[in-house]
């Protein structure tokens, strides 16, 4: 492949050289805030590429996705809280966790198809947060404090803010890399003939349904790393991390960027968590020359925008900002 | 004669009250090309349907070269080397002309539980592909996304896929079906060119195509075979002419 | 005893209201094929509508009427500014921009109505209770709901088996392209089941207001029941949606009256009461996911996908 000058190309080279030398700006101009948002943006970013990896590559369109960040998050918490700080024993531990109950849930879900396929899956995910939520010993609805990152070898130091950004980002970029190899591979020509017509892949030989389960899992395992991040990232773990609501932010970030895309989730997640963390302040800023105070109260209410925004979204840009770009270099071509 | 390739024994099947294939048997002898035909609704499609494994019939068997695959699962046949093409054409149309027939040799090129080699790069699934689509004519068509091709080259593609697999018989729910002339005589030549290479059953709307190619002839009247011959005797069949032939040709004329 | 009669009562009223949300969300479902995540703000606004237009006439039943049409013209006019343009794309579009539209009615609310929660108050006639067994006293407003309710759920049921346009609301849920064929003016249908499904919401919520607070929110978790209703019955079958919603109605509220009782004999009494919220929360998931196993198409299907 040769890599071409096109609008495409240039942005995506952009956004990774952007998460590259981030540390060094927020560490020259000290804004720590930054450096926090963005660890936040990279992990979710990873959350939001395994969903693709089945939701865009393989067309199952799980509503259940934050399950596995809980699964992934409350196997470190829950180690850490019986005094297990190891991160040899608690990573390998949330991605087995995860990718058992991927196991179970997608050999049940994979059964159902359509609406019944979103709705199970989000079943699913519900029970996972009430259990959680159910849990005394681990803090129950309130969620469990995690006192010490999930501790490896010297030199390796979680708590270092840099370093564990560049721990999560190159988490991210393996796993864009294992996406790239997987969907290319003749494991993906299945997963993404299953996509675009399972009834003819079935009758041309291909028992779809195990290779779907397959995809099912690798993607419910990523996402279970992403939640061992997170949970490392805000040293807590509680239930709202596997809400409905934030299985409905990963598919969001997922459609925003682009689906089937390999760096559309990226886009997208840096999208929608800069957006809403800019969102209130643009619309103080915007607004107040106009209208004064109104426009400061209004501010607080900027999902009122943020909706509409999203059915813009949904109607007009059907590609995401991967579909943006891709139009802006054939047009240039 | 030979033994038969495919044998169906005393098949039945009913949705609700209306009765879909009513105790049908017939065999198509191996390198035959046996049509089915019929009035709308005499259940073709939904024979089609049970042979290939979409279906499961409530009775009877069906045998396939020597054994029997009457509850087999869809992909089990197509392993077997039944397959078969699509009445309305279902394709990958957002894969591209030469992805969709690469995954049809993929499907018979053992499991595809392998996920790291580049699949557009194996010349193991690319050259086999691009073979069936020369066969097919769509040689010139190979990197478009299949969305884009016309009707007729979709029926092309199909014909493609189905050869890709190298099955043993073809399964051909109404190859011509919306084809204008011109692509339909195409078509009639490109299946005598398959035939005796292949064993085909063709179930098809198109009268003077299924005479011209058929080798032998079963018609269907409410799911149940009426007359079973070659051409001439069909034609000859009093039975035949007063159910299906009589009524085709007084609308045809 | 007397407890469990009121709780299966209490079981019955929310089963019953929770099918008025089912019943238009299976129609949507089944005729347009869209996912409407956005049916709970309908319920929600149908709540705030009755709670500001019976402060403002100060009659319940007057506020309660004007709600209903005023829901009934919101679902109309989200059907023709949003919904239409929907139709026949992806599920993942429908999943979408109703999140959209959800956050949309959530701020909107807020904007006009304020952050904090509005009460509407009951008339003395309907707060009384009522001795329905001997000794044994219900609360009349929520009886008078199991009555409205089944009176409604008799109403729809005459409007789909008996009328013409139940014929085509039917036709449309097992086979769009026919209704299409008839020559029948699609869109005006289509708006009107959506503007009917946004009624029976906002009728489920302004009944729903007096018992609850009317607050920023109400519709998400009640949303969630229906779909799962929705689901387990079968989608665009509106008898299955009644046959759920009764059964989730007795299962969430049993449950949730019973089940710390139960959990108590093995867990300890702190672990008990920490978990029983929970796990009876997870009871209906649970209810939902095993029908889904054992049916992959819910209970009821109506049309062939």
């Amino acid at each position: 492949m040769t890599a071409q000058l096109t609008p495409r190309n240039i942005a995506i080279f952009v956004l990774l050289a952007a998460l590259v030398l981030l540390p060094l700006y927020t560490g020259l101009s000290g804004n720590r805030f930054m450096l926090t948002l963005f660890t936040r943006i990279v992990i979710l970013a990873l959350a939001a590429v395994s969903l693709n990896l089945m939701l865009g590559y393989g067309g199952m369109m799980s509503f259940g996705h934050a399950a596995y960040l809980g699964i992934g998050g409350y196997a470190v918490g829950i180690l850490a809280h019986e005094g297990i700080a190891s991160g040899f024993v608690q990573w390998p531990a949330a991605l087995a966790a995860s990718a058992l109950f991927a196991l179970v849930i997608g050999a049940l879900s994979l059964r159902t198809r359509g609406v019944y396929f979103i709705m199970i899956t989000f079943a699913f995910a519900q029970m996972a947060y009430y259990i959680c939520a159910g849990i005394a010993r681990y803090g129950g609805d309130d969620g469990l404090t995690i006192y010490k990152r999930s501790e490896f070898v010297a030199p390796v130091n979680l708590s270092n803010k840099v370093q564990f950004y560049y721990i999560c980002l190159a988490l991210l970029l393996a796993a864009i890399y294992l996406v790239w190899r997987l969907v290319n591979s003749r494991f993906g020509m299945v997963i993404q003939g299953a996509r675009s017509n399972d009834v003819r892949m079935r009758a041309i030989g291909f028992p779809t349904y195990r290779y779907k389960l397959v995809c099912f899992v690798v993607a419910g395992t990523l996402c279970g790393l992403s939640g061992a991040l997170l949970a490392n990232h805000n040293d807590f773990v509680s239930p709202s991390i596997m809400y409905w609501t934030r299985s409905g932010d990963l598919i969001i970030m997922v459609v925003l960027g682009g689906m089937g895309t390999l760096f559309g989730p990226v886009f997208g997640a840096v999208a929608l968590l800069v957006f809403e963390e800019l969102l209130p302040t643009l619309i103080k800023l915007l607004g107040t020359p106009m209208f004064g105070e109104q426009a400061a109260r209004a501010s607080e209410y900027w999902q009122i925008v943020m909706g509409p925004l999203l059915l813009l979204v949904v109607l007009f840009a059907r590609g995401g900002i991967d579909g943006l770009l891709r139009k802006l270099s054939k047009e240039r071509a | 004669m030979s033994e038969p390739l495919l044998t169906v024994d005393h098949l039945g099947k009913r949705f609700g009250g209306i009765v879909a294939t009513d105790d049908l048997s017939l065999s198509v002898a191996p390198g035959e090309l046996h049509a089915v035909i019929g009035p709308n609704g005499a259940g073709k499609t939904t024979l089609i349907a049970q042979l290939s494994g979409q279906l499961t019939p409530d009775t009877g068997r069906i045998h396939f070269a020597g054994s029997d695959i009457t509850t087999l699962p869809m992909y089990r046949r197509s392993a077997l080397g039944l397959a078969r093409s699509f009445q309305i054409t279902s394709l990958f149309l957002d894969l591209s002309v030469l992805d969709n027939v690469a995954l049809a040799v993929q499907a018979h090129a053992g499991h595809s539980f392998r996920f790291w080699r580049d699949a557009r790069s194996e010349p193991e699934l690319r050259d086999p592909a691009r073979a069936a689509l020369t066969r097919a004519g769509l040689r010139d068509r190979a990197e478009l996304p299949a969305s884009l091709l016309s009707h007729g080259e979709h029926r092309q593609l199909e014909l493609a896929m189905a050869l890709a697999g190298s099955p043993r018989m073809l399964l051909l729910d109404e190859p011509m079906a919306g084809l204008g002339p011109e692509e339909s005589a195409r078509m009639v030549e490109m299946l005598r060119a398959l035939k005796g290479e292949l064993t085909i059953l063709l179930v098809e709307h198109d009268m003077e195509a299924v005479f011209a190619l058929a080798d032998r002839i079963t018609v269907l009247v409410y799911g149940s075979a009426i007359a079973s011959g070659n051409p001439a005797e069909i034609r000859a069949n009093a039975a035949v002419r007063e159910a299906y032939l009589g009524e085709a040709e007084a609308t045809h004329v | 005893m007397t407890l469990f009669i009121e709780q299966c009562l209490n079981g019955l009223q929310f089963g019953l209201l929770l099918f008025l949300l089912a019943a238009g969300l299976t129609l949507v479902f089944g005729i347009m094929d869209l996912v409407n995540l956005a049916h709970g703000s309908l319920y929600m606004i149908g709540a705030y509508f009755a709670a500001t237009f019976a402060a403002w006439t100060g009659s319940f039943v007057l506020g309660a009427v004007l709600a209903l049409v005023a829901t009934l013209l919101v679902g109309m006019v989200v059907e023709v500014v949003a919904m239409r343009r929907l139709y026949g794309r992806d599920h993942i579009d429908h999943v979408l921009a109703t999140f959209g539209l959800i956050l949309f009615f959530d701020e909107s609310v807020r904007l006009i109505w304020g952050p904090a929660g509005l009460s509407l108050p009951l008339p003395p006639w309907l707060s009384q209770p009522v001795q329905i067994l001997p000794g044994v006293f219900y609360s009349g407003y929520r009886l008078a709901i199991i009555v409205v309710t089944l009176l409604v759920a008799g109403f729809l049921y005459v409007l789909v088996m008996r009328t013409r346009i139940g014929m085509l609301i039917r036709a449309g849920a097992s086979n769009r392209e026919m209704v299409g064929a008839l020559g029948v003016n699609i869109k005006l249908l289509y708006t009107l089941v959506f503007g009917l499904g946004a009624a029976l919401a906002g009728f489920a919520g302004l009944m729903q207001a007096p018992i609850l607070t009317v607050q920023i929110g109400m519709g998400e978790n009640i949303v969630i029941l229906a779909f799962v209703i929705t689901v387990i019955g079968g989608v665009g079958s509106i008898r299955g949606a009644l046959v759920a919603a009764i059964f989730v109605g007795f299962i969430d509220t049993l449950g949730r009256a019973f089940f710390p009782d139960l959990l108590r004999m093995i867990l300890s009494k702190e672990a008990a009461a920490t978990a029983a919220p929970a796990l009876s929360s997870m009871l209906i998931y649970l209810l939902m996911a095993i029908v889904l196993v054992v049916k992959p198409e819910g209970l009821f299907s109506a049309g062939q996908k």
